[in-house]
């Protein structure tokens, strides 16, 4: 692995969430210390409620972290304003979530350039790279289909066409799998598996220990810290080919 | 019983629950009912205070000025059931103490009662030798009282009485005695020797003959009672005689118009005034409803899944908006009533004028009657789809799913970020968007008629029958107007902003965290009300101004083509400011919508 490689894409130090005060503090997420290399898939597991879905969160600049820091590609994220992190978001970061959060009175493709369109890249170009994406995503010729149209699985699917259109730094996932039925999470299964092995760095947060195989590392997290963390090695890791099958 | 409580407890607790917005919709609702009151308040003012002068005052039918001789006649024709008179009259310059002057109409009378057409003291006593009355409206205008030395003629007499009378119009629409001729209103280029806004006054016979002025020798005022008060026309045509030797005559029907001139043409400002409010209020119920119901779809599940049935949930709901209706119809007619007296200063020389507006049952009704009926329109339809909405997706809080505009979503592809997110979120509720833009078409109409009378009023020439008193009272007519007009679309513009901010609020989420700034956001929550402004204020200064102009001055009967429109110029300065105002009202609820946490919502 070359020293570029090696190079932490998301590093975060010392990270904490606090509600409340006094005796009604909560640490929702408590002192986590985290790296995430370039082609990286990292699984953060745990029960509902310990503070994952923060952290995600937090690490993606949707909010803001009570103690500690987060850097991506090197630059302070927890410190910018506003604006920056906007730009962070559209630039550096893909957000897939559990409820997909489609535009429902946009079709598939104008769902996916939005995202292009608010980076500033020309309403064609990235027409043609939504385009691009759904067909890379399975999803051709569901273009102009509006997301009631979808199945739950085409509906993530759309999603993760959208987390990657601006070519992010990092795609993060929020339970990509929570709101599918068995099929369609064996559809985004392979989808992020592909992600995978296409090199693009993931981190994922979810309970499925289906997804969590595909990955790299796997960290256990409860009560908002870090209590574990497995290296998949790969005689363990890909264990998706256990659940889909060989041709998968 | 129960069920009525149910509904009545619930319906106060949520309307705690969201203080702010049931006073907004207080504000709506109170802003028409007080326009109501006060349009009802003036009906009456413009006719029942002559009425009831007139009774009391045993006001003429017929009131007939000129040579003494002519009248002695005329007391003895057909038709006659009584008179009083013939009085001497003559013109005369009055002046007070503080040295202001005015001419004066200065009849001599009698100390002894009139069996018609006797003026009724409101202060003093009547007059006696070297002792003068004056009629109220006159006395108020001059800021004279009882027990005050005044100069008629250059004779001092002192001020024993003030009266009002039926048998003119109150100060300054005084009806001319004289045969010299008298100007009302603007006195700019009227003939030398014309008595200018005369006044009224009450003298005995004598004095009266003491300061007559040599052309008016031998003239006097007859006060008739006629058999039909109804038939004082066909009594004058067939008594008046025709041409030059034609006696001057004037019908009590004239002379009612007259005293209720300024409060119907009030009356009628205020009436247009309440229809629009009306609209608006519908408009701004609908809106802040509409916004509420999407706040209050989980609401509504949780009832129906504790066992509400449809019916009741609607009563809920319907029962919020009646509650806020009958406080804003009582807040409506209290605050109508205390302004009233401001709009009704013609009438001062009439029982039940300014000072004393009659809130009458009928107006009551009308405004409780009117607030609920506003209250019901706007709340029914939306009422009535929560009712029926499925429970599981209420539970579930599911949003009505937004409308999809395929060429506009296009269109906007191509537009700077702020444009784009404007145009789709303006777009997402279409019947929002047409709401937004009748608010401001009615507002902008209404400014643009407002904008029109005021240059009216100012302008001395076309001001025509109105003196400067009766501009005075018509321009507070336009402010009460402009005030609760513009109060009113400034709440409406800040309400349909906080609804769309609401109903957004997973959309803005989701934008911001595909990388949208708050500042992108906020642009694109003002430009949703920017964008329909832009196209309502247009509308407004074309077709809806004018329209508007033409239809008070159908209903008025007023002369609409020596109206000053206003200039291009001015109407482009008038979308301009429309715009800068809309944007502004709606900077901070934007602002706090764009930059509402993400993970709130998501």
């Amino acid at each position: 692995m070359s020293h570029a490689a090696d190079k932490p894409v998301l590093r975060a130090r010392g990270l904490r969430k606090e509600y409340g005060k006094g005796e009604g503090l909560v640490r929702a997420v408590d002192d986590i210390d985290i790296d995430i290399r370039a082609g990286e898939t990292v699984a953060v597991m745990g029960p509902s409620g310990c503070g994952k879905s923060t952290l995600l969160h937090m690490l993606g600049g949707l909010d803001r972290p009570s103690a500690g820091e987060v850097l991506v590609n090197d630059h302070r994220v927890d410190q910018i304003g506003e604006r920056a992190l906007a730009r962070l978001r559209r630039t550096d970061i893909g957000f897939v979530f559990q409820s997909f959060h489609l535009l429902d009175e946009l079709t598939a493709v104008e769902n996916v350039e939005l995202a292009a369109l608010l980076a500033g890249r020309p309403p064609r170009a990235a027409r043609r790279r939504a385009e691009a994406l759904l067909a890379d995503v399975g999803l051709t010729g569901r273009e102009s289909f509006l997301p009631s149209s979808l199945s739950g699985g085409q509906r993530q699917r759309v999603a993760v066409a959208r987390a990657l259109i601006n070519e992010p730094a990092i795609v993060l996932a929020d339970e990509p799998t929570g709101n599918l039925d068995s099929a369609s999470t064996l559809d985004v299964l392979r989808l992020f598996e592909a992600l995978h092995e296409s090199g693009q760095t993931l981190l994922i947060v979810t309970h499925d220990e289906r997804i969590a195989a595909t990955t790299d590392r796997m960290i256990s997290m409860r009560d908002g810290s870090f209590v574990d963390e497995t290296v998949l090695t790969a005689d363990t890791t890909g264990q998706l080919r256990v659940f889909a099958g060989p041709e998968a | 019983m129960g069920r009525m409580l149910l509904v009545s407890r619930l319906a106060m607790r949520d309307l705690r629950r969201r203080r702010a917005e049931a006073a907004l919709l207080l504000l709506c609702v109170l802003a028409a009912t007080t326009t109501l009151t006060l349009a009802l308040v003036l009906h009456d003012a413009a006719s029942d205070p002559y009425q009831r002068t007139r009774a009391i005052t045993k006001g003429p039918d017929v009131v007939a000025t000129g040579p003494l001789s002519r009248l002695e006649t005329l007391s003895g024709a057909s038709g006659v059931a009584g008179h009083s008179g013939p009085f001497p009259v003559t013109a005369a310059k009055l002046r007070t103490s503080s040295s202001k002057t005015s001419d004066v109409q200065a009849v001599g009378r009698d100390s002894n009662a009139a069996t018609v057409d006797q003026p009724l003291l409101t202060d003093g006593a009547w007059a006696g030798p070297n002792g003068v009355v004056l009629e109220a409206a006159f006395a108020r205008a001059l800021d004279v009282g009882v027990g005050d030395q005044v100069t008629l003629a250059g004779r001092s007499f002192s001020v024993t009485g003030v009266a009002i009378t039926a048998s003119s119009a109150p100060y300054p629409g005084s009806l001319c005695l004289v045969p010299r001729g008298c100007v009302t209103g603007s006195t700019e280029g009227a003939p030398a020797g014309v008595l200018r806004n005369p006044g009224l006054v009450w003298l005995t016979r004598a004095d009266v003959m003491s300061v007559a002025q040599k052309a008016d020798n031998q003239f006097a005022v007859l006060n008739l009672k006629l058999a039909d008060p109804d038939g004082a026309q066909a009594f004058i045509d067939a008594n008046g005689g025709r041409g030059p030797r034609a006696l001057p005559m004037h019908p009590w029907q004239n002379i009612l118009g007259d005293a209720t001139e300024l409060a119907h043409d009030s009356q009628i400002l205020l009436f247009i005034g309440t229809w629009l409010l009306a609209l608006l209020a519908v408009a701004s119920l609908s809106v802040l409803v509409g916004g509420r119901m999407a706040d209050q779809t989980r609401r509504v599940g949780l009832l129906k899944a504790v066992g509400a049935t449809p019916g009741l949930v609607a009563a809920v709901l319907v029962a919020e908006y009646v509650m806020v209706a009958v406080s804003a119809a009582g807040g409506g007619l209290a605050i109508g009533t205390f302004t009233a007296p401001l709009l009704t200063g013609s009438s001062a020389g009439l029982i039940g004028g300014a000072g004393t507006p009659s809130v009458t049952l009928p107006t009551i009704v009308w405004v409780i009657t009117a607030a609920l009926a506003v209250a019901v329109i706007a709340t029914a339809a939306p009422a009535v789809r929560a009712a029926r909405s499925s429970t599981v997706d209420a539970l579930a809080d599911a949003p009505r799913p937004p409308r999809r505009m395929r060429r506009l979503t296009a269109v906007s592809s191509r537009l700077p970020i702020p444009l784009l997110l404007a145009l789709r979120l303006a777009v997402r509720r279409p019947r929002r968007v047409l709401l937004g833009i009748a608010i401001v078409l009615i507002t902008v109409s209404g400014i643009y008629v407002l904008l029109i009378l005021n240059t009216y009023l100012g302008t001395q020439e076309l001001s025509g029958g109105y003196g400067a008193a009766q501009v005075e009272v018509l321009r507070h007519v336009l402010l009460v107007w402009s005030v609760i007009l513009l109060s009113l679309a400034a709440v409406n513009t800040i309400a349909i902003t906080w609804a769309t901010v609401l109903d957004n609020r997973h959309a803005s989420a989701l934008v911001r965290a595909l990388g949208a700034t708050p500042a992108q956001m906020t642009t694109a929550l003002v430009g949703a009300q920017v964008l329909p402004a832009l196209l309502g204020a247009v509308l407004g200064v074309f077709p809806g101004g004018p329209v508007l102009f033409h239809l008070i001055n159908a209903i008025a009967g007023g002369a609409g083509d020596r109206a000053t429109l206003p200039t291009p110029w001015q109407a482009t300065a008038l979308i301009a400011a429309v715009l800068v105002v809309v944007a502004a009202l709606t900077a901070v609820p934007a602002r706090v919508g764009g930059r509402r946490p993400v993970t709130e919502t998501l």
